[in-house]
């Protein structure tokens, strides 16, 4: 089935919902739109794109776009309930695993340098990585972990704990990382666990402990 | 006259472009006056021109079709946007000018409740308003020029902000989205109400607030939204780094993003610095938002990092929604980098 809508001479976000219209009636097909602007053209494919619609635009005449959507059958739908489905399933899981959750949530872990303790280097790196797989193994997990200056190593890329990380993240703990250290340290984009905050939030989270662990 | 037509999308979502209008700026030849403090080449708020040591004049003006039907709550809205630029600056309103655009055949008393909403908010900043200018025109359009004063020692350029600041918001995004979903009948009275709230109230109680920390820049978020606004306060020697959880919006909004009630506006925003921005696990609906055209938005303070704190204590107990959104570091490769 084919539709055309002719939204031009409105102004967003009209063409979208006439065009949301006609593919709610449609159900499954293609949905031709013209539209008399870009930035028309762009929002109807910034829609298909996250709706999951193939999606095509042509200019037709000077102020005259024409964008088609092709609108897969309910088979492919289904495919991305079920993806959805699965995200859900994943967040149950955690939800039911509440013993996993610290009943003290006031403990913080703050830690600040990619290595444990003054003396050798190496040493100190092999004694921080067994340290958060000891943490991760705690009966009683804390609420959260922050990490500064070259902490912020621990939770990018290249990290030996990220394993570790992820498995306190999925039981409930805040995994925290300076966002101006990740900056100085060029780790902007590598950050790879939790997620990345400001001092604001690090003193607060600090001053609200119950109780606080450096390494 | 049917009330539709009174309202067809205005407000700042009503703007050119910020890509188009910097072209056409950057043609202009511009003549240099040291009095000028803050003109063209600072895309500021508003212009400071020094007349003597210690007084200098703010001056801003500001129009827009209406984004809501009620004509003196749109009267209200247009002017608090007006003078906003004038806090925006950190200067006091002394006069206003009307400007108006008003259709010939159109009910004078709509034009009268507008002028009347305009007056009360003007009258609210403590100022006077002296006189105006009127055109018959297609449709309907209404602002203000303003003038106001400051010290010239303390202006509040929009990029002067520091590494290390924290970045105050004061009152919540989603504006642009709401009166869009109004606009085809598809805003909750709730949603709608919290909009109209935030956009009528006065940046003034804000910056009277802030006025009293360690604040190193500051502008307003209208048209070109939070980010737009924010890569214009960053210039090329910042990054932002900002945390979503900490961004104040109208909650209704996100779903209404989800549905695509969305502007035009919002789509030429992510067109003029969507390139400049890393989205960190940010949901669609958030990115809108954070692209979405104020009208009468909020101001956006870069301040320290321990007077934000009780800065926004303050800014609290205005009762608008607000946040301490993210924390400013030396320039990384993109500008903005918004983790979810």
């Amino acid at each position: 089935m084919s539709v055309y809508v002719d939204a031009r001479g409105k102004q967003c976000p009209i063409p979208i919902v006439m065009a949301k219209k006609a593919i709610s009636e449609m159900g499954c097909g293609v949905v031709t739109v013209a539209v008399d602007n870009e930035i028309a053209v762009q929002n109807l494919t910034k829609m298909a794109n996250q709706k999951g619609y193939g999606v095509e635009a042509r200019q037709i005449d000077v102020n005259h776009y024409e964008v088609t959507m092709t609108v897969a059958d309910v088979s492919k739908e289904g495919e991305t309930d079920s993806a959805a489905g699965n995200n859900t399933a994943d967040q149950n899981k955690a939800a039911s695993c509440p013993t996993c959750l610290p009943e003290n949530q006031t403990t913080v872990v703050v830690i600040s340098s990619d290595r444990m303790g003054e003396g050798d280097e190496a040493l100190g790196k092999i004694l921080i990585k067994g340290f958060l797989y000891a943490l991760s193994q705690l009966d009683e997990l804390p609420s959260a972990v922050i990490f500064y200056n070259s902490g912020a190593y621990l939770t990018c890329e290249g990290s030996d704990s990220l394993e570790d990380l992820h498995a306190m993240e999925e039981q409930g703990v805040t995994i925290y990382t300076c966002g101006t250290c990740l900056n100085h340290y060029g780790l902007t984009e590598k950050l790879a666990v939790g997620s990345v905050t400001n001092m604001y939030v690090i003193v607060e989270t600090m001053a609200q402990a119950g109780k606080i662990i450096k390494p | 006259m049917k009330e539709i037509e009174f309202c067809r999308g205005g407000g700042c979502t009503a703007k050119l472009g910020p890509a188009a209008l910097e072209r056409v700026l950057s043609k202009i030849e511009k003549r240099k006056n040291p009095d000028l403090l803050i003109g063209f080449d600072h895309a500021d708020d508003a212009a400071v021109f020094r007349l003597t040591d210690d007084l200098a004049v703010v001056q801003t003006l500001d129009f827009f079709p209406p984004m809501v039907e009620d004509p003196y709550v749109f009267g209200q809205i247009a002017a608090a946007n007006a003078l906003s630029d004038i806090y925006a600056m950190g200067g006091q309103v002394k006069t206003a000018l009307n400007i108006v655009c008003f259709p010939e055949k159109m009910d004078l008393n709509i034009l009268g409740k507008i002028l009347q909403g305009g007056n009360e908010k003007v009258e609210e900043a403590g100022g006077t308003l002296a006189g105006g200018h009127s055109i018959a025109d297609q449709e309907v359009k209404y602002g203000l020029s303003v003038m106001g004063t400051i010290h010239p020692d303390r202006i509040l350029p929009n990029n002067g902000c520091r590494e290390g600041d924290v970045l105050l918001l004061t009152k919540p995004l989603g504006v642009g989205i709401v009166c869009a979903a109004n606009r085809i009948g598809e805003a909750s009275n709730a949603s709608y109400q919290q909009a109209v709230s935030s956009m009528t109230t006065l940046n003034k109680y804000a910056a009277e607030i802030i006025g009293k920390y360690d604040i190193h820049g500051c502008t307003d978020v209208t048209g070109f939204g939070f980010l737009a606004h924010l890569c214009e306060m960053l210039g090329e020697r910042y990054t932002a780094y900002i945390d979503l959880e900490q961004i104040p919006y109208i909650p209704e909004a996100y779903g209404y993003a989800e549905e695509f009630y969305i502007t035009a506006a919002g789509q030429r925003n992510r067109n003029h610095v969507g390139e400049q921005v890393f989205f960190n696990q940010v949901p669609f609906p958030m990115e809108e938002i954070l692209f979405d055209p104020q009208t009468s938005g909020g101001l956006l303070a870069a301040i320290n990092p321990a007077d934000g704190i009780k800065a926004l204590e303050e800014i609290k107990k205005l009762g608008l929604p607000c946040g301490l959104v993210g924390t400013i570091g030396a320039r990384a490769e993109k500008k903005v980098y918004v983790y979810g």
